[in-house]
């Protein structure tokens, strides 16, 4: 942690720094508050991460910033994009009945309150009443990356393992989530087809997600998900106004890249 | 240390209200579902923090759980609106309200 | 042996518990051997101890057994025991001895009634209550037996509860004598008030080791003449009520609803009896309350003088014996009052045989008749019916008054104890005993002797079917002319013997003679403060002509004038129905008390009640409608319902460390 600036311009540099991650950080946010169309607001999300990422960076939390800007940019705000273009948000929705009228204003101000309350409970400068950590310091030999990394896999093993479950858990959801009902799953009971189509008669495959066997041309294909990438099953997907559905590769789709052969246009 | 920890600290608060406020004001699920992640940046900010303020490791071993819960979690929701909105036009919150007393 | 007393009063207990449990099971006629079983084991009971009393000197007779303690509040302490001296044992002896007789009738009587187990159950439980009541060694305790006695008649009346003639008179029998309960209550509490305590001996005195200590010693110190006044006032309207004396018999001629074994001992010999016992138990203070003495000596004759009457235009031949059972009863209460307390028992005694015996004979004539009721369609039953006639012809002259029978003697014995008190009370009782003769000469004219009118005519009004509807025995309903009536089978027809050898000779109790009068003698102890009827002997039989030549008189109108059975200027309208005395009751106390019930059922539980307990409801409603609009099921909502929390909780945290 390089935060002992001594000359003067390291000591404007760090605030430089600092308002710099700053800036990011509020514009970011206004942007996602106050963006109509929900693309924009998405960019505005990458900008605020773009300047927590900053932040980590000054106060030494360097692998952290690594992660921060793979994870949260890189994965989450890419799936938040692939939905909005998914569903087709369209931008008058905001502008439809409103019912509830009266909840912005009000959340605006119960907002404010909060952090008005929260800067007067420690009146600026009570902010911390713990003791320093002897055994776990931060400080000392070592990168941060080994701190933390001596931290979890000795002190917090079992949340650690646990996550790991939670990953596996969030990708079986998803893929059951968003399965229409007319793809039978394995040990799914046979529906009566209600189009002429011929359900696609899986083997029995025992992981849902990996491999599976699309079906003929006769069927728009959705949902089906890789478990390829640790974090992020990409969800492929053709947009649902009954367009010719592309013929897709089950497994080895690259995470993160739409498909390019739709017109960007139908997704907002 | 140049920039104390109260900044840093006023900063994520800051970002938590705004957050808070855009997750109150707007009514598309995905931008309010934003403004959720905008409310964990908060706080991951705040833990960094408090990680170096205090010298603990504790805290980035926070923010990196947060990390790997929030993934799961936009996973999931994501999901979840998937399924709700596949067959609407409209994405506000305001039209699934059939959970009611 | 004379802890044998407690068997008195366990075994009719054991045989309730035996019939009740396992009663269904026995089924007739073994449940009806049980109940007549454990009634004569208690008389047989009540006759060792009455004989290890004989046994012992006059003086030493009195013995106070205590089984537990019952309730031992402060101050109050009440026990279960038994007070065994010469009033409650005569009282126990002919309780179970007549009990005994009539549970065996009952046998026959009830046979095929699908209620036969119920019955006895019913019997044996009144037959321990009534022990209770006479052996009770304090006023709470034997209060407990006069409830019970109370429930039982209710329970007996409304035997056949599917009539609803039966049903109302059962409920009128228990409210009338729950209006007398009040009196006794009251009682209760002004003794313990002023004695205490609410033992016999603590309130009354005792007489042990011919030591007379308390009132029974005759010591003025121990209550004043007011306070004894009130209590045994008090006592008195408890025991109007359930002896059935002006104003509250109006319950006793609609209890013969009731089976008629029934009607023989409860409403003949043993109940109605109750009355007189306690009056009697509480003479020592009576000596203190000569105001209440009169009232008693006036309430009995004017009872038995009103009740005469009604009898003489009576149709139903169990209503009749039941106005005869209140006069009676008057009588007894006017040798009570006027001091003769030995006499007044005995009157019951006698009362008890003959009066049971007309009951219980009765009860055959109904049976033969199948099921009717109404004199005036029965007649020349003599030739069809000899023991139950003979039997009858017996209690008929005993209750008439003509020596040598039994009624005679007690009569007689009573009317000159109110020759002693005041001319004018001897006078009605002597007319009475005119009436009474007379009455009871008309029944047994107009069922026994004269034409058979059973036999005419196909329609028979039916005045009260016992038995119809399913409800009774499986006898068929009226119109049974074929059959020619006869006597009962043998367990209905013993008892009838038994009684009548009782009404025949039990006049030898208590004769007037120097010498004969055993059951004075008996009693004396008890009785040491009453006074002594000073009557010169001359006037004494010379009253005694006097009276017999008035029951002559009496019965010989009676059996002349009912040769036929059409008389209809002898029944006015108003002897008919009791001197609309019953109408006057519904009209005054039951219209307005009936208003009352039914503006408190509207407003007070309808509006206030059901209202309180509704708006309740109604709040919890309306407030639930109120709060469920928090959950319009939009998720933005809730949202801002969470940060509206975390806002208030910083807030309370904010302002608690002082901003």
């Amino acid at each position: 942690m390089s935060m002992l600036a001594t000359t003067q311009l390291g000591v404007d540099s760090a605030w430089a720094v600092y308002a710099t991650g700053a800036l990011f950080i509020i514009a970011g946010a206004f942007g996602v508050v106050l963006q109509r169309n929900p693309v924009h607001c998405a960019l505005g999300l990458v900008v605020t991460i773009f300047g927590i990422t900053l932040e980590f960076i000054d106060e030494g939390a360097n692998f952290l910033a690594a992660v921060q800007v793979i994870v949260y940019g890189g994965a989450i705000v890419i799936l938040f994009l692939f939905v909005i273009m998914l569903l087709g948000v369209d931008r008058n929705a905001e502008t439809g009945p409103r019912r509830l009228r009266l909840l912005a204003p009000f959340g605006v101000l119960v907002s404010l309150g909060g952090v008005i309350e929260i800067l007067v409970l420690t009146r600026g400068h009570f902010w911390v009443s713990g003791y320093s950590s002897q055994t776990e310091a931060l400080s000392g030999p070592g990168e941060d990356v080994q701190k933390l990394g001596q931290s979890i896999f000795t002190g917090y093993l079992l949340p650690f393992e646990m996550t790991s479950v939670l990953l596996v858990i969030a990708v079986v959801a998803a893929v059951v989530l968003v399965r229409r009902s007319d793809q039978p799953g394995p040990g799914a009971p046979r529906k009566a087809a209600t189009q002429p189509r011929q359900p696609a008669r899986l083997p029995g495959a025992p992981a849902a997600a990996a491999a599976r066997p699309l079906a003929t041309s006769a069927r728009p294909s959705r949902g089906a998900t890789s478990p390829s990438a640790p974090a992020a099953p990409a969800a492929t997907g053709a947009p649902p106004r009954g367009q010719a559905p592309p013929r897709v590769a089950s497994a080895g789709v690259p995470a993160g890249a739409p498909v390019p052969e739709r017109p960007a246009g139908a997704s907002q | 240390m140049s920039i104390s920890g109260p900044w840093y600290l006023v900063l994520a608060a800051v970002l938590f209200g705004i957050g808070a406020a855009g997750l109150l004001a707007r009514r598309n699920i995905l931008v309010m579902y934003m403004c959720i992640e905008l409310m964990l940046n908060a706080v991951n900010l705040t833990f960094v923090t408090f990680s170096r303020l205090l010298n603990d490791a504790g805290g980035d071993d926070a923010v990196f759980f947060v990390l790997v819960v929030a993934a799961a979690e936009v996973v999931v929701g994501l999901g979840i609106i998937v399924a709700i909105y596949r067959r609407r036009t409209g994405v506000t919150a305001d039209d699934v309200s059939s959970l009611k007393g | 042996m004379v802890n044998a007393a407690y068997a008195i009063v366990a075994l009719p207990l054991i045989g309730f518990a035996i019939n009740l449990v396992w009663g269904r099971r026995l089924a007739e006629p073994l449940a009806g051997w049980v109940g007549t079983l454990a009634a004569a084991g208690s008389f047989v009971a009540a006759l060792v101890v009455w004989v290890t009393m004989l046994g012992r000197a006059p003086a030493e007779r009195v013995s106070d057994l205590t089984a537990f303690s019952w309730f031992p509040v402060a101050g109050l302490h009440a026990n279960i025991g038994l007070l065994v001296d010469p009033l409650s044992m005569t009282m126990a002896l002919f309780v179970t001895g007549v009990s005994t007789v009539i549970h065996l009738y009952s046998i026959g009587y009830m046979h095929k009634d699908p209620g036969f187990d119920r019955f006895f159950v019913y019997l044996n439980l009144f037959l321990f209550s009534m022990v209770v009541l006479v052996l009770g060694d304090n006023f709470l305790f034997s209060f407990l037996g006069w409830e019970g006695v109370g429930f039982c008649s209710y329970g007996l009346v409304g035997f056949w509860f599917q009539r609803d003639v039966a049903a109302v008179a059962a409920k009128k029998a228990f409210v009338t004598n729950r209006v007398g309960d009040v009196g006794f209550m009251l009682a209760i509490f002004l003794m313990f008030a002023h004695f205490g305590s609410v033992n016999f001996s603590a309130v009354l005195g005792t007489l042990v080791h011919g030591h007379a200590t308390g009132l029974l010693a005759g010591t003025p110190g121990a209550i004043n003449g007011t306070t004894a006044t009130a209590i045994t006032l008090l006592l008195f309207l408890g025991a109007v009520g359930k002896s059935a004396q002006i104003p509250l018999y109006i319950w006793l001629p609609d209890a013969m609803e009731g089976p008629t074994p029934i009607s023989a001992l409860i409403h003949a010999a043993t109940m109605v009896t109750a009355g007189v016992y306690l009056m009697a138990r509480v003479a020592p203070m009576l000596h203190y309350a000569h105001a209440t003495s009169w009232v008693i000596a006036c309430v009995g004759v004017g009872s038995a003088f009103l009740a005469a009457t009604i009898a003489c235009g009576q149709d139903d031949i169990k209503k009749a014996l039941a106005y005869s059972t209140i006069s009676q009863l008057g009588y007894m209460f006017l040798g009570i009052g006027a001091g003769d307390y030995a006499d007044g028992l005995f009157h019951m005694l006698t009362h008890a045989f003959f009066k049971a015996l007309l009951f219980l004979a009765a009860g055959s004539v109904i049976h033969a008749m199948a099921n009717r009721q109404n004199m005036k369609q029965m007649g020349g039953l003599t030739r069809y019916m000899p023991v139950t006639a003979v039997t009858f012809g017996i209690a008929w002259l005993a209750i008439s008054g003509i020596p040598p029978f039994a009624g005679f003697w007690s009569k007689d014995a009573i009317l000159t104890a109110a020759w002693g008190m005041n001319k004018a009370l001897w006078a009605i009782g002597v007319f009475t005993a005119g009436l009474t003769a007379y009455y009871m000469s008309r029944q047994y004219a107009l069922v026994f002797r004269g034409q058979a009118r059973w036999r005419e005519g196909q329609q028979f009004v039916v005045v009260h079917d016992e038995h119809a509807e399913g409800v009774g025995p499986g006898l068929p309903a009226p119109a049974h002319s074929g059959e020619e009536p006869k006597d009962a089978t043998w367990t209905m027809t013993v008892p009838l013997i038994v009684l009548a050898v009782g009404a025949f000779f039990g006049g030898l109790i208590n004769l007037p003679l120097h010498g004969w009068d055993f059951l004075s003698e008996f009693l004396h102890p008890l009785f040491p403060a009453a006074a002594s009827v000073t009557v010169p002997t001359g006037t004494k039989w010379a009253l005694f002509a006097i009276t017999l030549a008035v029951c002559l008189t009496g019965l010989g109108l009676g059996l002349t004038t009912w040769r036929t059975a059409e008389h209809p200027r002898l029944e006015p309208n108003f002897l008919r129905r009791a001197w609309y005395f019953d109408d006057a009751v519904a009209a005054t106390v039951s219209g307005p008390l009936r208003m009352a019930a039914g503006a408190l059922a509207v407003v007070v539980d309808n509006e206030l009640v059901d209202g309180l307990v509704n708006g309740v409801a109604n709040v919890l409603g309306s407030t639930g409608q109120v709060a469920r609009r928090a959950q319009n099921g939009y998720l933005r909502s809730y949202a801002l319902g969470i940060a509206f929390g975390v806002i208030v909780l910083l807030a309370y945290l904010t302002f608690r460390t002082g901003a």
